[in-house]
């Protein structure tokens, strides 16, 4: 043997008086949870075995009822209804298939019921009620509750269940409720909600329902009951109340809703309708649209099928998610620019053969069509994209980018709905971040003239370009659009959520105003939309739109010759009384080819409903 | 023919008995409790089976690896371990806010939990690489290999997690002979700053108090530990009931699958971290104190391989797995019977999930490779000395 007292050995030493003290540590340590288990199981046991046989007295969450949603009216787009429910504990059922075979004597019971009871069965405790069937009729209550003897372990209950008494119209704002998920689970989490939902087995899923999720939830309410050992309710013994949720009332005016909703039918396409005075939305529009009834108890298999796979993506809420080319209702923003920027002077006249020439690239008008010489005012009338081509090396794309931001383009505009997509506003600098290669990330002046006319990298919502026209209406006023202006509480307090005051205002000079507006007015009365408002007993204003989808290479377009679902958009921006406007909004009519023929009627229909009170011939009503 | 042999012998070597007798008592008695915390069998119970098998497998082939070769992997299991916790960041799946797992496509992938266990693998390497000649500046560069990891999960965020690797770090430092003078003051400081949060606990937990350096999540989990009733209905709930479950236990329990809170569904969680809650009321003090005694075996036969270990690699590391263990014991029990916050800190061998068994079959796996090389080592130094 070696002597070997070396640094490995008195390391050695070190390390085993170190573990000696580890272990003194896992001692104390483990006496702690020792001494702490004989506090609980010896010196506490009496006082918590009967705490567990009274848990017995099991704290029993009581959901709070959800706030209803109506319109600015007292129109109601959401309620509850109270619904008679067949419940089942698991645990006290001897055989499921026997109950099922005996109970399907007493009341209905679909195979789709059964299935869906069955996997509920499957990913919930033995103890837990699991619901077999809702919506019980009021015989099939009376026929169970004579009967309710034979099925020990079944529970005839009421519950409120969500219903949307409007349909499908405005589906799209008022969205819907559904099952809590896994994924809600962990957000609610993650928020601290986790136990305000115990008892609660729904929530918003889309619209106004999911952004306005905690107003309408409400407090859950506690109740102390006791049970027997087998899981059954003998008394209240503790009760605090749940605090029902805040009713909300909305901006929408259901009527105009229902008729700008109509103007739709068979078509495809948003509409978007602002109140200029203060932001608040009148009518937004998602066509086609889906019945959120259908959401509320699970979506069965077929229906999610038929609205997910359909090709007019029922399910896309377009103002919001759709981003589109606006074309020429781009053009007011772009002739206030060049006034603002002081790069044209409205009376300045260019001529229009019908094209421009920038290098060896040629723009040509939309048909073509050659206006000759062409002011500011005649270029918004007749629509002359040469007029918009020419000032495009004028203003650039970086100042454009400037002046258009704070009307809320490419940006997300606020509105009180979640999800809203941003949209592209180009400029240098975003087509630098936008693209990888070098080569690609260089800004083209063509690109720029494609760009004032509403195309190119243009990426708008329609919500972006009603609330831009709503900003451009009330002279340079942001009032953050909104759907919910108040909430009501269930004393009948009604709290004001909305914010009447504009966020900011855009210096422009109430003159440039005024050369845009004018010539918007003779648009509807002697321009492209002159055909739409013939007669009408207000003063218009407003701009038609083509957004382009399929570039015919240069060929004329003629849409028959181009299937359907690849003709452009049509589009209308607009508001009225011209003079003090009530009224703003945008709309767009997928595929629909010229904004004059299809967009700017539908418009025409929107603003008689609102300003003149008139009513349509068809006009969907409730279901 | 010897080299046969040799391969044989290690085949059998790599096991360490009492480890592996422990290991089975205790994983039996989890299988046990699981089948009445599911209140007879259903998947988990069956999942939980085939997780207790695919665990001895890839422990078993853990105890297999030649330490050494184990050594030299070290720095490289961490320096991936960082890659994962960075890509994390960039392309991690987010839910329940936090940002914890990587899709690789074929698994989903928590880099945090490699990092329980690469991460004393590589500081045991560095202070084998050291040989005995340890300096102060040897602390820093081990502090920060410990920071960043932490820092990365604690962006995530997983603070629980963090604090778990940054231990497991920090017990091979302890082990590789950080001063006592270090350690006693931070020691001292921690006792007397959990006794004034006590001492203060109505001013600290006024709704008004903000506390600055923690989020307002993590004050509620303190604030509810010291009071579970403040909000019985949200994180108080199950401290409330594990200590009625465990308190109505008494001294032998109330009999197996007899226990009323687990069986109402009264204790939530309770085939994951709450586990604990079942066995109590079920087994009693007797029971309880029996298990924790039994863990104790487990951690104690850990630190008596680590003390036996021929490398520094294998006894620091051998030190710092067998009071990780400890650590996931104790704060998980201390959880349930409401001395310590609701934090997600699993039972080893008895809380329900893949993952944590995986991490646990690793670690012992790692600890009879330590064992057996040992032992190998000491029949050839035998035979030719």
């Amino acid at each position: 043997m070696f002597d070997f007292k070396s640094a490995a050995q008195r390391e050695k030493g070190r390390f085993l008086l170190r573990a000696w003290v580890a272990a003194a540590i896992v001692l104390v340590a483990f006496s702690l949870l020792g001494m702490r288990l004989w506090v609980l199981q010896v010196e506490e046991h009496e006082g918590l075995l009967q705490r567990a046989d009274r848990n017995r007295t099991a704290v029993v969450p009581i959901a709070p009822r959800r706030g209803e949603i109506v319109d600015r009216n007292g129109e109601v787009l959401a309620r509850n209804y109270l619904s008679y429910t067949l419940d089942v504990v698991p645990a006290e059922v001897d055989s499921i298939d026997r109950l099922l075979q005996e109970l399907s004597k007493v009341v209905t019971l679909s195979p789709s019921s059964i299935r869906l009871f069955k996997r509920r069965v499957a990913d919930s405790g033995r103890y837990n009620e699991v619901m077999l069937r809702n919506d019980l009729t009021d015989l099939e209550g009376a026929f169970f509750a004579a009967q309710a003897f034979r099925f020990p372990g079944v529970k005839l209950k009421a519950r409120w269940v969500r219903q949307y008494p409007q349909g499908a119209v405005a589906a799209h704002v008022v969205g819907y409720v559904g099952r809590i998920s896994e994924a809600d689970l962990q957000v609610l989490d993650g928020q601290g909600e986790l136990g305000n939902y115990r008892g609660t087995d729904i929530i918003g899923k889309q619209g106004v329902e999911r952004a306005w999720e905690q107003t309408l939830h409400g407090t859950t309410g506690i109740e102390s009951v006791e049970v027997t050992a087998r899981g059954e309710p003998m008394r209240t013994l503790h009760r605090i109340d749940p605090e029902p949720g805040s009713d909300l009332v909305l901006s929408l005016d259901m009527r105009l809703q229902r008729i700008a909703e109509a103007t739709f039918v068979g078509k495809r396409g948003a509409l978007v309708a602002i109140d200029p005075q203060n932001g608040q939305i009148l009518a937004y529009v998602s066509q086609p649209s889906f019945d959120p009834n259908l959401f509320v108890g699970g979506i069965d298999h077929e229906s999610w099928r038929e609205l997910n796979e359909s090709e007019d993506v029922p399910l896309l809420n377009r103002p919001l998610l759709g981003t589109y080319p606006i074309g020429s209702t781009y053009k007011p923003f772009v002739a206030l620019a060049a006034l603002e920027l002081g790069k044209r002077d409205a009376k300045t006249r260019i001529y229009d053969p019908g094209y421009f020439e920038m290098g060896n690239q040629r723009f040509r008008n939309a048909g073509s069509a050659a206006y000759g010489h062409v002011d500011m005012h005649k270029s918004l009338v007749v629509s002359s994209d040469t007029y918009y081509y020419s000032l495009a090396p004028e203003i650039g794309i970086d100042a454009l980018h400037g002046f258009m931001k704070p009307f809320g383009f490419g940006q997300q505009t606020g509105i009180d709905l979640k999800g809203e997509r941003t949209g592209v506003l180009p400029s240098t600098d975003w087509k630098r971040r936008a693209f990888r290669k070098p080569e690609q990330q260089r800004w083209f002046g063509g690109e720029t003239v494609s760009a004032v006319i509403g195309q190119g990298y243009n990426a708008f919502t329609i919500m972006q370009l009603a609330q831009a026209t709503s900003v451009l209406a009330n002279g340079g006023r942001y009032y953050r659009p909104h759907l919910v202006m108040a909430a009501k509480d269930r004393h009948g307090n009604t709290r004001r959520i909305e914010s009447l005051e504009p966020e900011h205002v855009i210096d422009i000079k109430p003159e440039h105003i005024k050369v845009v507006h004018d010539a918007l007015i003779d648009v509807t009365k002697k321009g492209t939309a002159r055909r739409a408002f013939a007669g009408a007993a207000y003063t218009a204003a407003g701009k038609t739109g083509t957004a382009q989808l399929f570039n015919l290479k240069g060929t004329k377009y003629r849409r028959d010759d181009v299937d359907e679902r690849l003709r452009d958009h049509a589009l209308f921006m607009g508001f009225a009384p011209a003079e003090n406007p009530t009224i703003a909004l945008a709309v767009l009519v997928e595929n629909g080819g010229w904004g004059s023929e299809t967009a700017a009627p539908i418009a025409r229909t929107v603003m008689d409903a609102w300003l003149l009170q008139t009513e349509p011939d068809a006009v969907v009503t409730a279901p | 023919m010897i080299s046969l042999f040799n391969a044989i012998m290690r085949v059998f070597k790599a096991i360490d008995w009492p480890l592996m007798l422990m290991l089975i008592l205790l994983s039996s008695i989890g299988l046990l409790i699981m089948h009445s915390a599911v209140g007879g069998t259903d998947w988990r119970y069956a999942d939980q089976s085939r997780y207790f098998v695919y665990a001895l497998i890839v422990m078993w082939g853990v105890a297999l690896l030649p330490p050494g070769w184990l050594a030299k992997l070290s720095p490289a299991a961490y320096a991936l371990g960082l890659v994962l916790l960075v890509g994390v960041e960039f392309f991690g799946e987010t839910s329940k806010g936090a940002t914890r797992w990587l899709d690789l496509g074929f698994v989903r992938l928590q880099p945090s939990e490699l990092m329980k266990i690469a991460l004393p693998m590589a500081l045991a390497w560095y202070f084998q690489k050291r040989d005995g000649k340890i300096a102060w500046y040897d602390f820093v560069v081990v502090m920060i290999a410990i920071l960043v990891p932490f820092v990365l999960i604690v962006k995530q965020p997983d603070l629980g997690t963090a604090l778990l690797v940054m231990l497991s770090g920090f017990f091979v430092m302890y082990f590789a002979g950080l001063s006592f003078k270090l350690l006693v003051p931070v020691a001292m400081a921690g006792v007397i700053g959990i006794g004034s949060v006590i001492t203060y606990q109505d001013v600290l937990c006024a709704p008004e108090t903000d506390w600055v350096v923690l989020h307002e999540y993590q004050k509620g989990r303190v604030c509810t530990l010291l009071d579970p009733t403040r909000d019985p209905l949200g994180k108080g709930f199950h401290t409330i009931q594990s200590t009625i479950a465990v308190g109505s236990g008494g001294f032998y329990g109330r009999g197996y699958m007899n226990g009323t809170q687990a069986q109402l569904d009264f204790i939530p969680e309770r085939t994951t971290d709450f586990i604990f809650a079942v066995f109590a009321e079920e087994f009693g003090l007797f029971g309880a104190v029996s298990l924790l005694f039994l863990f104790m075996l487990l951690i104690a036969r850990g630190l008596y391989i680590a003390t036996k270990a021929k490398e520094t690699y294998g006894r620091l590391l051998a030190g710092s797995l067998s009071m990780i263990v400890f650590i996931y014991v104790f704060v998980n029990v201390g959880m349930v019977i409401g001395i310590l916050p609701v934090v997600g800190v699993p039972l080893p061998l008895f809380s329900y999930g893949g993952t944590a068994l995986l991490t646990m079959a690793v670690a012992l796996g790692l600890l009879m490779g330590i064992s057996g090389e040992q032992s190998l080592k000491t029949k050839r130094n035998g035979k030719s000395g």
